[in-house]
């Protein structure tokens, strides 16, 4: 499903990936894991294509498409999704006019037909029992004055509503107590399908036991140093980041 | 060029006979009064940033009072939809009977036309008329007041709360060269009583023309008045006014003006909290685009104490627009206790867009609460990227983000169905303006 071979890509003229091989498949959870600084978020940003994010070399294809050419918006309709680390609170645009402009922005360019009012609150009603999310919410203008955990909510119910190929969740369990985690961890599982793949960027390996990748990758200084199974989460959470062998010459292949 | 005002006065005057002598009065004093200040110039701190050299050049006509084509349709848009009104309809500044729907008002208020008004009672008018906006010092209003002959005459009874809506719709067409027209409408509020009133200036076509426009409304002791501009002109059309609001004590005066059209737009708004307790809020809304000039100036004059007065300002500029806020709030030596606050808040769509924004305290009591901002900024990229990565192209995502900027004026509108024409307004606008959309 999604393809990146050698990335590298700058913000203000600083390169921070300095060539990310990755591969993910259909069905697939894959964790990726790495201390601040390690080029986590810049990696999920690139792919959801914010601009000031420079790519100097590389390339990554979505479903065989070249996935750099694409404005974010066409990525977005494409079935690629990217749940924000910080929530942008967006004063005097409700929820519900969003999301619902955003669905249909989405559906016509798949060739459904545009839901009405009617149909759309329908469908968020059922979507926001996934993540217990409060109703009154949608009447609210976009995360504006939402706690860090209704904004980490509101990212997975848009993420069921919009039903993506390909999630990418940005340090969705920062700033969420444990039973905020487990609700947005229920949220996520209940969303796994054989067609669908998502990537879990997170500091912490405390998500990972709610939600269990099939790889882990490990970033360090913008190249993925380390990948492996589920195992390498708990063995990093053991040992520390500093454990992991840096540079790119002990570089470890790619898993499949 | 003053020339071409002075010889159509003289034919103005000629033509308007059995005028009461006060009012001859006041007309030619006016005009004197203009002849001595003439337009003003970029020279003056006043109009620094407003150059009216275009206007003093072009050689308005005084519009023929009945040259008007107005078409059932055309006048449906000018009208707004669902609001519960009586429409009192201008073309070219002249009343015109035919178009409006005068509805009886309760309680012995009466709305209608200056014109009428002035044959019918002129000595209702004489002690308001022209006394709260004078033409000491604005050229404009001294010209408005000189060519002074019809407008709206709102009357609304001591303890009356009118249920209706009045909408003064001012339309303009200019088919046949550039013509000008000075409503002046006169609002006079009892106290305690409570009205709304609209009004709307529309253009018909892209025609060049001259609105210059004089509003005066006397708030009586606790009257509870909203008065609400909605600036639509042709965007080749000049428009000058001054609004000029008198409120009583525990009076409460709310204005929204909603500045849209015209290529040249200067609009005063100058409030006297002249009784202890008074309140004002003013909100504005200001939009320009290509080439349009729009000034938007307050005067609060804070002169009795426990008064409140509350600005909300926000201007969105794109293209090589221009814009010019200027707040000024006055707080006289009595004026213990006042609450006065003012924010303006700018949004520039284009890097040629301008505004210029200045606030002016000038406070002479010592017991005051007083604050202003003003702010100037462009579209949150990150909310951008936000919008666009859930499946929004951009120019969506630049409309969508530029009106919740403004729906923060037009969501505070308590008449719904006006709310819904600012809205509708604002997002045809910015559904014209916005980049081609994409084909999908």
């Amino acid at each position: 499903m999604l393809k990146i071979k050698d990335l590298h890509a700058e913000v203000e003229g600083v390169e921070i990936l300095h060539g990310i091989d990755l591969e993910v498949n259909a069905g697939e959870v894959h964790a990726i894991m790495g201390p601040n600084g390690s080029g986590k978020s810049t990696l999920a940003k690139v792919l959801a294509g914010r601009e000031g994010y420079r790519v100097t070399a590389g390339a990554v294809l979505f479903e065989g498409r070249n996935l750099l050419d694409m404005p974010p918006e066409e990525r977005a309709r494409e079935g690629i999704f990217l749940g924000f680390q910080y929530p942008v609170e967006i004063p005097g645009v409700s929820n519900m006019y969003f999301l619902k402009t955003a669905l249909n922005a989405i559906r016509r360019h798949r060739g459904l037909d545009e839901l009405d009012a009617i149909d759309f609150l329908a469908l968020a009603r059922q979507k926001m029992k996934l993540v217990e999310m409060d109703e009154n919410l949608l009447n609210r203008a976009v995360n504006e004055g939402f706690s860090g955990g209704e904004k980490k909510r509101s990212e997975i119910f848009q993420m069921a509503v919009l039903e993506p190929k390909l999630a990418i969740l940005d340090e969705t369990d920062s700033g969420l107590d444990i039973d905020a985690l487990k609700i947005v961890a229920q949220g996520v599982n209940a969303m796994r399908r054989p067609d669908r793949a998502m990537i879990l960027v997170t500091h912490y390996q405390r998500l990972l036991n709610y939600i269990v990748p099939d790889v882990v990758h490990v970033l360090l200084d913008g190249r993925i140093v380390k990948s492996g199974g589920k195992e390498l989460a708990l063995e990093l959470e053991e040992k520390g980041y500093g454990w992991v062998p840096n540079g790119a010459e002990k570089r470890q292949p790619v898993a499949r | 060029m003053s020339m071409v005002y002075f010889s159509q006065f003289e034919r103005f005057e000629r033509a308007a006979a059995g005028t009461p002598r006060w009012l001859q009065a006041l007309r030619r004093s006016a005009i004197r009064r203009f002849g001595e200040l003439g337009f003003p110039t970029t020279r003056q701190e006043e109009w620094r940033h407003t150059n009216v050299a275009p206007l003093a050049k072009a050689a308005f006509q005084l519009a023929e009072p009945h040259a008007n084509g107005l078409t059932a349709r055309a006048l449906a848009g000018c009208l707004i939809a669902e609001l519960e009104c009586c429409n009192l309809v201008f073309v070219n500044g002249r009343f015109s009977a035919g178009h409006s729907c005068l509805c009886a008002l309760s309680g012995g208020a009466r709305a209608g036309s200056l014109a009428a008004a002035l044959q019918s009672d002129p000595g209702a008018l004489e002690e308001h008329l022209a006394r709260y906006a004078p033409s000491g010092e604005n050229p404009f209003t001294a010209l408005n007041t000189a060519f002074l002959a019809d407008g709206a005459y709102v009357f609304i009874p001591d303890g009356v709360v009118l249920d209706q809506v009045v909408h003064l719709v001012y339309i303009s067409t200019a088919p046949d060269g550039a013509v000008m027209s000075h409503p002046h409408n006169l609002i006079v509020a009892g106290r305690r009583s409570q009205a709304s009133i609209v009004e709307s200036y529309v253009g018909l076509r892209d025609d060049v023309y001259f609105t210059n426009a004089v509003t005066e409304i006397v708030a009586g002791e606790g009257a509870v008045i909203e008065h609400t501009k909605l600036q639509r002109e042709s965007e080749r059309a000049y428009h000058i006014a001054t609004i000029q609001a008198a409120a009583g004590a525990r009076a409460r005066l709310t204005s929204y003006a909603v500045l849209l059209g015209g290529g040249l737009t200067r609009n005063e708004l100058r409030v006297l909290l002249e009784g202890e307790g008074g309140e004002c809020r003013l909100d504005g809304l200001y939009l320009a685009k290509g080439t349009q000039h729009m000034d938007t100036r307050t005067t609060v004059d804070h002169a009795a104490p426990h008064a409140a007065s509350r600005q909300l300002y926000k201007g969105i500029l794109d293209g090589r627009s221009s814009g010019v806020f200027h707040g000024r709030i006055v707080v006289r030596p009595d004026a213990q206790q006042t609450d006065a606050r003012q924010t303006n808040r700018n949004l520039l769509l284009s890097d040629d867009a301008v505004i210029d924004s200045k606030p002016q305290l000038e406070i002479r009591a010592d017991d005051v609460r007083c604050t202003h901002g003003a702010a100037i900024g462009r579209l949150d990229e990150e909310a951008l990227f936000y919008l666009r990565s859930r499946g929004l192209d951009e120019a969506a995502a630049r409309n969508l983000l530029t009106y919740a900027f403004a729906s923060e004026i037009s969501s505070a509108m308590k008449l719904k169905p006006l709310q819904c024409q600012v809205d509708l307004l604002l997002l045809n606008r910015l559904a014209r303006d916005g980049r081609p959309k994409e084909a999908e």
